[in-house]
This record gives structure tokens, C-alpha cells and sequence, in this order.
């Protein structure tokens, strides 16, 4: 079973959040996300400075197998992008919580993030998808 | 193997293809004409011989193969049809011709609109597109013309199955629409619920394929023909898997009101490694203006195409003339082979083929994603259980099936069955066929068990290995270039 490590939080759909205290969140997808993905060779990146919205598609991740939209697990402006991801995909696959890290926004309202998934209600919806 | 640009030599000569005259370039303006000669392979015809005769021995193709790639229909493209469509009336028929020298290619285009109409239940049929995903665009653009004509400019919105193929989202989006993606149930019908939670002013119509693409036929279409239409929608019919149905029930009268055909797949045209396809669109009454263009009508004995002076609101044209000529007359030569019988043994056999199968491979002890439900013309096998308890994974399975001389079925598609196979036996193929592939699934079922190095090594027995699909990906490598530039 992936790793998902207690100090973030998560959605339904696979991405995780680390609150960084300065009314900014850092998104990515999480381990178990990369894992049935596969190896990634393409990722696509909101702009900086462009505005999303929670539950809305705002990055592709693109696998051999497939390629999968990310939803924005919270709304604001995005402040920062990895770039570094764009010429090496792979490092979503070897550190997805750490260097594989896909954006950072600046949250429109702090509030958002008590709506999301702790660490062990994500475990259960990554149990629920095993079976 | 040497590329045929690296078996180049200055000064080599293939002489057969050489213009037979000389080459005249005066009405060509010198602005226009090229500098130097292009960078051409220079070989010899028997080189050329021997590297084409030697590439198409190491291709996996129908003409070798047992080929069942799920959503594709490879079945086998009879030589009749090959035949007729080579007359030399047809090859030599220039395509700026005048109507009244093409009679005959315009007669055979006509009838085959017709069988195609008559075939699906529609009201019209243009065979204009070039390809499935041309015809997708054409169906759309019409969706988004009727509405238009209506000053119904609300509807932004097309609905799409998470179940359906990829090239419907994208068709959706390139013609300007929002794309709403709605849930399939466990028992692989769509969710109604979700779909009337979803449905309003902005909806402008749905994009189904019936069969859908997880191999079962959509029980509810008549409701949600009836949900869609009253919400002021229109139906789209993605022909990907009209196989099924063929001479059986008719998109048409399940409420459709534009649907795209594949006759590359149904209609048994040569496909795969790019093309060329044919895509052709049907209508209901109510989109029949915006057909693309030309369409042929007969008026008395004489036939004709329509052009923009007949329909002026047509969506226009696709292509520089009529379509992929030599694909369509190679259709109607195979419907006509059928005739009516025999296009409902189409959907009769490819739907017997399937289910033959789907129950072997269950005894023999692989996993159906939709065990309580009857196959259409093609079903999905899940290996999760092998991924997770032996490590040998769909794609395993796939390269060792190589080794026992079958085409792989498509894999890891639908993205919804995790570790899915989608099989697709077409019914041109007989049951020693289908036999073989059983039995070679069981006897990688017992290497994954017993070998399991054996089946995630896979193949051993072809020109190349299993490649490195990553780096491919990740490093597109795609053009040759001579080594001094």
C-alpha cells in the first residue's frame, strides 16, 4: 500500500495538498495516483498568475497508458509552477509529494482547505478503489 | 534492419517509377521550383524490393494475424472489393471530371449512400469525411449549425460517458463546445440520474456509443433519447461500434439524430498504421441542411453532386472533393457482397464470436468486468487479480501473446476497468481461431504462475524486444537525418 503521509490533505480524486502557513497550498497527485498512472512523460501546467477553481481540471498528467486530468482541490490564483517537471516528468513518479510537486496556489479563501480528505479518509477511498 | 535512407549510394537508379517523358517545369514560376533535389533514398529497384517485401514480413497484420484489438474490428478486408474498386474506370477517373463522365463511380457513390441510410435508420447520408474523427467533427459541427439556425446559442454544453472513446471530448471541444463528462453504473449502463441531474438550456446534445465501449449495449437508450430531446438536445451516434447491430437495430430508430460510421472498421476497408479511413455522417430530418458536402443525387437516370448552390447551409466541405474515393467504392463493393442477409450474419456472428470466447476464457479462468452481462461484439477480461497477486501485469499478458503468433486485443482501454483487456474476435474469424487464443491465454496464465519471468520478459520470438514505450515517449525520435547534416 502507497505511502500518504498524515501532514497533508487529499481528494477523491488523487491530488494532495501541504498547507504552507502563508495562505499558499502546494498540489500535486499522490503516490498511489503515480502508481496506476505509470511512468509519466508528459505534464501539463496551469499558467502562473491564472485563476482556478476547486474541483475543476487544471493540469494533464500523461502517462504511456493514459492521460488524466488533475482537479484544482482548492480555488485561487496560482502563484507558482514546477517547471522543472517539464523536462523530467519522471520526478512525479519518484518523489510525488516532494520534488514531483505540480503547482502552489494562493488560496482564495483559507477556509477551503476543512472541506478536504485527511490522511485516513484517503486511505479508505484508496481501499475502496481496490476492490 | 538498415533504413532504405541509409542503403543510399549516389547515382542508383530504380527506373520503373522514373517519369516516363521528359519533365516539363516551364509553367512552374522559378520562385516556386526548388534549389536543389530533394534528399531521396538512391537505390536500386531490387533494393527496394527486397526492404518493403522485408518490413512487411515482420508487420503483425490481418492478412497473418488473428487480430482482436477491442474498438477496432479488424476483420478481414475481402480481395473482391480490392478488385473492383482497381477497375481501371475508377483508378483513371480524374476527380475534376465532368458529372457526365463519372456516372458510374457517381452511381456507386449514390447507392452507397443509400445502403448507408437505409442501414442505420437515418433520414440522409453525406460520405464526405475522411475518417472517423473527421466524421465526429462533421456530426458535431452540424449539432452546433442547428442550433445556431435557431438563435439557440445557449447550448454550450455536450455530454460525454466517461465510458466513451477519447475522440469524442475532443470532438466536442475542437467545435467550440464545453465538454460534461457523466458517470457509468457498476453494470456498465449510464448513470440516469446524474444524467437528468446535468441535462438543461445548455445542453446541447450527447455523444453515445451503443454498444458502448465496455462491450455492452446501453439498455436505456430510448429513455435517454426521450430525456435528452425534451431538455431540447441532440443525440450523437458514435459508429465505432455499429458491428454489433449491423442489419439488427438502427441508431436511427433508437433516436438518434446524426451518427458517424467507421466503414474501415464495419464496412471492412484496409485500415490501421494510419489509414486512409472513411468516415461518412447520417442525419434525422431536422439536421439534413447541414450535411457536408458534395452529396450525389439522382435526378431521373442521371446522377450529380450537390454543392453549396443546392445546400446552402451545409457546415461545407471536408475534403478537397468526394471523400477517400477508393476507400468508399472498396464499402460499397463489401455491402454489396453482403446484401441484406448478409449484414445481420455480420452482427450475428461478431456478437456469437464474442460471447464464444468471453464464456472459454471465463472457464479457463480470467475475470469479465461485467460478468452479469452479455457481450456485445466485443468484452473486457480484467487481470487486476494476476497484476496484484502474481506481478504479471495486462501488458504482459499482451507482449507474450506475440510469441504464440496473436495480435495483442487493446489494452488498459476503457481507462474505467483497471488492467483491462478488450477483446474483439470480429466474425470473420472461425472457432479454431478463437480456440487458439484460449489456449494460449491459459498457457500464459500457467507461466505467470509457475514463470513468471517468462511472461514479463515477453517476446522472444520477434525482430525487436519489448522497447522502452517511456523513453520513446519521452525522447520522440522521429525523423531520419543524414549524419553530415
Amino acid at each position: 500500500m502507497s505511502n500518504v503521509p498524515s501532514e497533508l490533505k487529499y481528494t477523491n480524486s488523487h491530488e494532495w495538498v501541504r498547507d504552507e502557513g502563508d495562505g499558499t497550498v502546494t498540489v500535486g497527485i499522490t503516490e498511489h495516483a503515480q502508481e496506476l498512472l505509470g511512468d509519466l512523460v508528459f505534464v501539463e501546467l496551469p499558467e502562473t498568475g491564472s485563476e482556478v477553481a476547486a474541483g475543476s481540471e487544471c493540469a494533464v498528467v500523461e502517462s504511456v497508458k493514459a492521460a488524466s486530468d488533475v482537479y484544482s482541490p482548492v480555488t485561487g490564483e496560482v502563484v507558482a509552477v514546477n517547471e522543472a517537471l517539464a523536462d523530467a516528468p519522471e520526478k512525479v513518479n519518484e518523489d510525488a509529494f516532494g520534488e514531483g510537486w505540480l503547482f502552489r496556489v494562493k488560496l482564495a479563501d483559507p477556509a477551503q482547505l476543512d472541506g478536504l480528505l485527511d490522511a485516513g479518509a484517503y486511505q479508505a477511498v484508496m481501499e475502496a478503489d481496490e476492490h | 534492419m538498415a533504413l532504405i535512407q541509409e542503403q543510399s549510394r549516389p547515382g542508383r537508379r530504380a527506373v520503373a517509377q522514373a517519369p516516363a517523358g521528359p519533365v516539363r517545369l516551364e509553367g512552374i514560376p522559378a520562385a516556386m521550383r526548388r534549389q536543389a533535389p530533394p534528399a531521396l533514398p538512391e537505390v536500386s529497384e531490387m533494393q527496394v524490393v527486397r526492404h518493403y517485401t522485408r518490413l512487411s514480413q515482420k508487420n503483425f497484420s490481418i492478412d497473418t494475424q488473428f487480430y482482436p484489438l477491442g474498438s477496432c474490428t479488424m476483420k478481414y478486408n475481402p480481395r473482391g472489393a480490392n478488385e473492383l474498386a482497381m477497375l481501371p474506370g475508377f483508378l483513371g477517373r480524374h476527380p475534376e471530371a465532368p458529372d457526365g463522365h463519372s456516372q458510374g463511380f457517381l452511381a456507386c457513390m449514390h447507392d452507397l449512400q443509400e445502403i448507408l441510410r437505409e442501414v442505420t435508420g437515418m433520414c440522409a447520408v453525406s460520405l464526405s469525411p475522411m475518417a472517423g474523427a473527421q466524421g465526429e467533427f462533421a456530426g458535431v459541427a452540424m449539432i452546433r449549425a442547428y442550433h445556431r439556425s435557431r438563435g439557440d446559442d445557449a447550448r454550450q454544453e455536450i455530454l460525454v460517458p466517461d465510458a466513451a472513446h477519447g475522440t469524442n471530448p475532443a470532438s466536442a471541444v475542437m467545435c467550440g463546445y464545453r465538454v460534461r463528462e457523466i458517470p457509468t453504473g457498476d453494470d456498465g449502463d449510464i448513470d440516469l440520474e446524474a444524467l437528468q441531474a446535468v441535462l438543461g438550456p445548455h445542453t446541447a446534445g450527447i455523444m453515445l456509443t451503443n454498444p458502448s465501449t465496455l462491450g455492452v449495449f446501453e439498455r436505456h437508450i430510448g429513455d435517454i433519447a426521450g430525456m435528452v430531446h425534451d431538455a431540447g438536445g441532440l443525440l450523437y451516434y458514435d459508429g465505432a461500434n455499429l458491428n454489433a447491430i449491423l442489419g439488427k437495430v438502427r441508431p436511427g430508430d433508437m433516436g438518434f439524430d446524426v451518427i458517424h460510421m467507421n466503414l474501415h472498421k464495419t464496412f471492412s476497408t484496409p485500415h490501421g498504421g494510419g489509414g486512409p479511413g472513411a468516415g461518412p455522417v447520417g442525419v434525422s430530418e431536422r439536421l439534413e441542411p447541414f450535411l457536408p458536402l458534395p452529396l450525389v443525387v439522382r435526378e431521373g437516370e442521371e446522377y450529380r453532386w450537390l454543392t453549396e448552390e443546392d445546400r446552402p447551409h451545409s457546415i461545407g466541405r471536408l475534403s478537397a472533393f468526394a471523400g477517400n474515393a477508393g476507400v468508399l467504392l472498396r464499402a460499397y463493393v463489401y455491402a454489396r457482397m453482403l446484401g441484406r442477409e448478409g449484414m445481420s450474419r455480420v452482427a450475428d456472428y461478431s456478437t456469437l464470436n464474442a460471447n464464444y470466447m468471453l464464456k472459454r476464457l471465463q472457464e479457463a479462468g480470467f475475470d469479465p468486468a461485467y460478468p452479469d452481462r452479455r457481450a456485445t461484439h466485443e468484452f473486457i477480461v480484467t487481470l487486476r487479480r494476476q497484476a496484484r497477486e502474481l506481478g504479471v501485469n495486462t501488458m504482459d499478458f499482451a507482449k507474450r501473446l506475440l510469441d504464440f503468433g496473436f495480435h495483442a486485443p487493446t489494452t488498459y482501454f476503457p481507462l474505467l476497468v483497471p488492467e483491462c483487456l478488450l477483446i474483439e474476435p470480429t466474425e470473420t474469424e472461425d472457432k479454431a481461431t478463437l480456440d487458439a487464443f484460449v489456449a494460449a491465454m491459459a498457457r500464459i496464465q500457467e507461466e505467470a504462475e509457475r514463470e513468471p519471468d517468462k511472461v514479463k520478459g515477453a517476446p522472444w520470438s520477434l525482430p525487436v524486444r519489448r522497447l522502452d514505450d517511456v523513453r520513446a515517449a519521452r525522447e520522440l525520435d522521429l525523423a531520419w537525418r543524414p549524419h553530415s547534416s
